[in-house]
C-alpha cells in the first residue's frame, strides 16, 4: 500500500504550489501532481504584468497583497517596480479611463490621472497622440518564465513532494481517501485540491462536478533585444494592451487578444487575425517599435468562470475536496490567494474572504 | 487576397519544385513560396548575380534545368517571400519585397528542407567559423572561400563535399576532422551500393582530397578553436565510438577558418506549428513528421516532401515531392488513376532514400557526443549561455526544453532555437539519460522567422482597429 498524503494538489502552477507550500508549512504531508512541468501553464507563459490599473475593483485588496509577495520574491522572479502608465487615444477611451481609474483608486490603488505633457516627460518615446492617461507607481512586472523554477525551490524547501509529467486519469473515493490514478501508480490522499487552471473543468468532472470553467486563449509576443524605448509598464484604457521593455532590451507585448484552440486539444495557437491588431496597438503606442523584430508569439490558457471572479474554496458537497482557480489577474493575485487556500485547508480562518465555488452549485446541477 | 489554390508548396528546392511541376501536370493550380531570390533550394542554389567567379558544375546544370522546368510549369513562384505564420485549412502568411502576402489553399506541401546541426565546441563563436552547409552555399552561390587555410570538421558526407570544393576553388584544407570512425563508413557500404553513381561521386571527392594531400582524421573532433579576433589555430583530438573525447595524440594546426557541422536536421517548424504528429528517427536526422505512403501527415491536406520529411538527400527529394503531388491530386479526386505511377516512383524513391538515409545516419551524433561540448563552450549564442550555465539549470530541475528556455532564455533569441535547440536537448539527455522522445520537441510558434513589427502591421488607421469590449470592471 502506497503512502497516504494529507493533501494532494493537482496542478503545479502558482496557485497549487502556493497552497501546497502553506499546507506543508502547517504540517501537512503534501504532494503536487502536475501533468507537464511546474509553471508550464498560464503561470509560466503570461506576460508577467503587475498592474493595479488593470485589476478588478473587488479584487484590489488581493492584488495589493500579491504585489507585496512578488516584490518579496524579488530577483528570483525578475521583479521590477517601474510604475505604469495607462493611455487613452480618443475621447471615448478617456471617459472609460476616468470612470474606471476613479473606482480603482477608491478601492485602494494609488492611481492618479496625469496629463499628456507629463506622459511625454515620463516616457518621451510614447505616441504624442495621447489625450488622457493615468499613472500608478506601484505597477511593474515580473518574469513569468521563472514561476516554475521559483516554486520548485519553495516546494522543495517546504518538503512537498513533486510529481511532474504525471496526468491524473481518474479520481476515486473509496476507503475514506482520495485515490488518484496516474499512468504509473495510484496516489492516495485524505484531502484533494484541484488547482489545474484551464483544466479544472476536466479535473472537476472526475469528482462529479460540471464546473462552468472556460478557457481564454491569451496571446503574448516578444521582440528581440533593441535600444531602450520605454521604462514603465504601458497599458491601454480598454486593458487590451500591456507592453514593457525588459532590462535586456526585449519588449513583451500582451493584452489578452484571443488565439485559437482549447485545453482539451492540449494546445493553443496564435491567430494572425488577432495578433495583427494587438501589434498595431503596440506600434501605435510606441512608434519606435517599428524596427524591432518579433521573435515569438505564443498563447496560454487562462481559466474563467461566468462572473470572472476566482474560484477558491471547498468543493460543494464533497468533504475534504477543494477548488482553486483564478481569473483576471491570476498571476498577480495567485501567490496570495494560493496561500489563503492553504490556510483554509489547514482549518484556519483566511486573512481575507475566499470565493466560494458553491455560488455555481445551482448552475452545476442544471448543467448536470 | 487572391483566390485559393489547389496547392501551395513551401520551398522551391528539388522536392518542392518537383512537387509543383508534377501537380501542374495533373491540372492543379499551384503556388510556390521560397525565401531565396530563385528556385533551386540549397543544393541547386542559383548563383549570385554578383560578379564573383563561380565554376559551373553538374549541380549548376541541374539547378538551371529545374528553374526552367518550374518556370514553364505554370506554377506561380513567389520568390523572396518569407513565410512567418500559417493557419489550418490553410492560410499561408508571408512577407515579400512588396509587403505582406496571404495565400490560401486546401492542400499544402511543406518542402522546407533541412537546417544544420551544430554541436558547440570551445571557440565556435569566433569570426571565421561557419557552418559546413553554410560553407557549401558560400562556395556554390558566391564562389567565396571560407578562408585561406581551412579546417573542415564535424561529421557526414558534407565534410568531403565542402573540403573538395575548397580545394577545387584553390583554397587550402588544413585538415578534415570526422567524428565518425572509418568503420562507420564501411558499415554503410551496403546501403551506398544502392546508388553506385552517388558512391562514385563521393569517392571522387575523397580522391581529390588525397591528391591534394589533405590530412583526414577519422574518429576525431575539434577540442578547441583558438584565436582572439578570429580563428588562429585548431586543436584536434581523438574520440571513441560514441564520440566522447579520449586520451591520445592531440595536435594543433594553424588555420584562419573552420567549417563545422554535424549533418542536417529536418526543418519541421511548419508541421509542428500546424500540430502534425512527429516521431524521432535518428537515421533520418531526428524529429520527422509521421506520414503515410503519399507523404500526408496526421493533419489532412498537409503533406511534406524532401529532407523536411527526413534527411534522405537531393536525389530522393524530387521523388518524394512527386509522390506528395500525386497524393494531393488523389485527395482532390483529380488526375485519374495514379496508383501505377505512384508505385513506380516509390520504387525509385526507396533506392535513392536508402543511400541518402545511410549518409544522414553517418552524420548523426550518438548520445555520447554531448561530451564534445566543454563546460565553458557557448551553447546559446543569442543569449551568451555556456554549457555550465545550462547544466546548472538542468540540475536545478529544468528538464524540459521549455523549462530550460524559461529559466535561462536558451533559444529565446533571434535564432528561435534553430541553432542551439539540438545541443540543449543533448545536454538534457546527458544529464538525465532520457531518450529524445521523453525530452520532447521544441514547440513551434509564429513568427517562424524574426519579422520587423512594421512589416507585420503595415499602415493602418487607429480608429479602424477592431478593439473588443473592455473586460468587466
Amino acid at each position: 500500500m502506497s503512502a497516504l498524503y494529507d493533501l494532494a494538489v493537482i496542478g503545479g502552477g502558482i496557485l497549487g504550489s502556493a497552497a501546497a507550500c502553506r499546507a506543508a508549512a502547517g504540517g501537512m504531508r503534501t504532494i503536487v501532481i502536475e501533468q507537464q512541468t511546474l509553471g508550464s501553464g498560464a503561470s509560466g507563459v503570461n506576460a508577467g504584468t503587475l498592474s493595479l490599473q488593470i485589476k478588478r475593483v473587488k479584487l484590489m485588496p488581493y492584488a495589493i497583497k500579491g504585489h507585496e509577495l512578488w516584490e518579496r520574491a524579488g530577483e528570483r522572479v525578475g521583479f521590477h517596480k517601474t510604475g505604469g502608465i495607462t493611455l487613452a487615444f480618443n475621447q471615448r477611451e478617456a471617459e472609460l479611463l476616468h470612470e474606471r481609474m476613479a473606482l480603482k483608486r477608491e478601492a485602494g490603488a494609488p492611481i492618479e490621472l496625469i496629463s499628456p505633457t507629463r506622459v511625454a516627460e515620463l516616457e518621451p518615446n510614447l505616441s504624442r497622440k495621447v489625450v488622457a492617461a493615468s499613472w500608478c507607481a506601484e505597477d511593474g512586472y515580473a518574469n513569468a518564465s521563472l514561476s516554475g523554477a521559483y516554486y520548485r525551490a519553495l516546494l522543495e524547501a517546504a518538503g512537498v513532494e513533486i510529481r511532474e509529467r504525471t496526468p491524473v486519469t481518474a479520481i476515486d473515493r473509496s476507503g475514506g481517501a482520495f485515490q488518484l490514478a496516474t499512468p504509473t501508480d495510484t496516489i492516495r490522499a485524505t484531502r484533494l485540491l484541484l488547482a489545474c487552471g484551464a483544466w479544472l473543468r476536466s479535473a472537476g468532472a472526475m469528482i462529479g462536478f460540471d464546473l462552468p470553467v472556460r478557457a481564454r486563449v491569451n496571446t503574448v509576443s516578444v521582440t528581440e533585444r533593441g535600444p531602450a524605448l520605454v521604462g514603465t509598464v504601458i497599458g491601454h484604457a480598454t486593458g487590451l494592451l500591456t507592453l514593457k521593455q525588459k532590462p535586456n532590451g526585449s519588449v513583451l507585448i500582451g493584452g489578452g487578444w484571443q488565439g485559437t484552440g482549447s485545453p482539451d486539444e492540449g494546445r493553443g495557437s496564435v491567430d494572425p487575425a488577432t495578433l495583427l491588431p494587438n501589434l498595431r496597438l503596440a506600434m501605435f503606442a510606441v512608434p519606435g517599435l517599428d524596427r524591432f523584430r518579433v521573435v515569438r508569439s505564443w498563447t496560454g490558457f487562462e481559466a474563467n468562470v461566468p462572473d470572472f471572479y476566482p474560484l477558491a474554496g471547498a468543493a460543494p458537497g464533497i468533504d475534504n475536496a477543494f477548488l482553486l482557480g483564478c481569473v483576471r489577474g491570476g498571476y498577480t493575485i495567485g501567490p496570495y490567494i494560493g496561500a489563503l487556500m492553504g490556510d483554509l485547508i489547514l482549518g484556519r480562518e483566511p486573512e481575507l474572504p475566499l470565493f466560494d465555488p458553491g455560488r455555481f452549485a445551482t448552475e452545476a446541477k442544471v448543467a448536470a | 487576397m487572391s483566390s485559393p489554390y489547389d496547392l501551395i508548396v513551401l520551398g522551391a528546392g528539388p522536392a518542392g519544385a518537383a512537387a509543383a511541376i508534377k501537380a501542374r501536370s495533373l491540372g492543379l493550380s499551384v503556388a510556390v513560396i521560397d525565401e531565396a531570390p530563385a528556385a533551386g533550394g540549397q543544393v541547386y542554389r542559383a548563383p549570385s548575380p554578383a560578379p564573383t567567379a563561380t565554376q559551373p558544375d553538374a549541380d549548376r546544370a541541374k539547378g538551371d534545368a529545374l528553374r526552367a522546368k518550374l518556370a514553364a510549369s505554370g506554377a506561380v513562384l513567389y520568390a523572396n517571400h518569407r513565410v512567418w505564420s500559417l493557419t489550418p485549412g490553410f492560410s499561408v502568411i508571408a512577407i515579400g519585397p512588396d509587403g505582406p502576402l496571404t495565400l490560401e489553399a486546401s492542400n499544402l506541401i511543406v518542402a522546407a528542407g533541412a537546417i544544420e546541426r551544430h554541436i558547440p565546441v570551445t571557440g565556435w563563436t569566433l569570426p571565421g567559423v561557419i557552418g559546413l552547409a553554410g560553407a557549401t552555399i558560400l562556395l556554390k552561390a558566391h564562389g567565396v572561400l571560407p578562408g585561406r587555410r581551412v579546417v573542415v570538421a564535424g561529421s557526414g558526407p558534407l565534410l568531403l563535399l565542402a573540403a573538395s570544393k575548397i580545394v577545387a576553388a584553390g583554397g587550402e584544407v588544413a585538415a578534415v576532422v570526422d567524428a565518425a570512425p572509418r568503420a562507420s563508413w564501411l558499415a554503410r557500404a551496403g546501403a551506398m551500393l544502392a546508388r553506385p553513381d552517388l558512391m562514385a561521386k563521393g569517392a571522387g571527392w575523397l580522391l581529390a582530397l588525397l591528391k591534394a594531400r589533405v590530412p583526414i582524421h577519422s574518429g576525431a573532433a575539434i577540442r578547441t578553436i583558438h584565436g582572439t579576433d578570429g580563428v588562429e589555430a585548431v586543436t584536434i583530438g581523438p574520440v571513441d565510438r560514441d564520440w566522447r573525447p579520449v586520451g591520445g595524440a592531440e595536435r594543433t594546426v594553424p588555420a584562419d577558418a573552420v567549417c563545422l557541422g554535424f549533418g542536417l536536421l529536418p526543418s519541421t517548424e511548419v508541421t509542428r506549428l500546424l500540430g502534425a504528429e512527429h516521431r524521432y528517427e535518428p537515421e533520418l536526422g531526428g524529429w520527422v513528421p509521421a506520414v503515410d505512403a503519399s507523404f500526408q501527415t496526421s493533419v489532412p491536406g498537409l503533406f511534406v516532401a524532401g529532407d523536411g520529411a527526413g534527411v534522405r538527400g537531393a536525389d530522393a527529394a524530387p521523388l518524394s515531392g512527386e509522390l506528395a503531388a500525386l497524393g494531393v491530386a488523389r485527395r482532390l479526386g483529380r488526375g485519374g488513376d495514379l496508383a501505377s505511377e505512384a508505385t513506380k516512383i516509390e520504387a525509385d524513391w526507396r533506392r535513392s532514400s536508402r543511400f541518402g538515409a545511410a549518409m544522414s545516419a553517418l552524420a548523426m551524433p550518438p548520445p555520447g557526443a554531448a561530451a564534445l561540448i566543454a563546460p565553458q563552450a557557448t551553447v546559446c549564442r543569442c543569449e551568451g549561455l555556456t554549457r555550465a550555465t545550462l547544466d546548472a539549470a538542468i540540475a536545478a530541475g529544468a528538464r524540459a526544453l521549455a523549462d530550460l528556455k524559461a529559466t535561462t532564455r536558451c533559444g529565446m533569441g533571434p535564432c528561435g532555437g534553430r541553432v542551439c535547440g539540438e545541443a540543449a536537448a543533448m545536454l538534457i539527455g546527458a544529464a538525465t539519460g532520457w531518450d529524445r522522445e521523453t525530452i520532447g520537441q521544441p514547440s513551434a510558434r509564429p513568427p517562424l522567422r524574426p519579422v520587423p513589427l512594421a512589416a507585420i502591421t503595415g499602415a493602418f488607421d487607429y480608429d479602424e482597429l477592431p478593439i473588443p469590449a473592455p473586460a468587466p470592471l
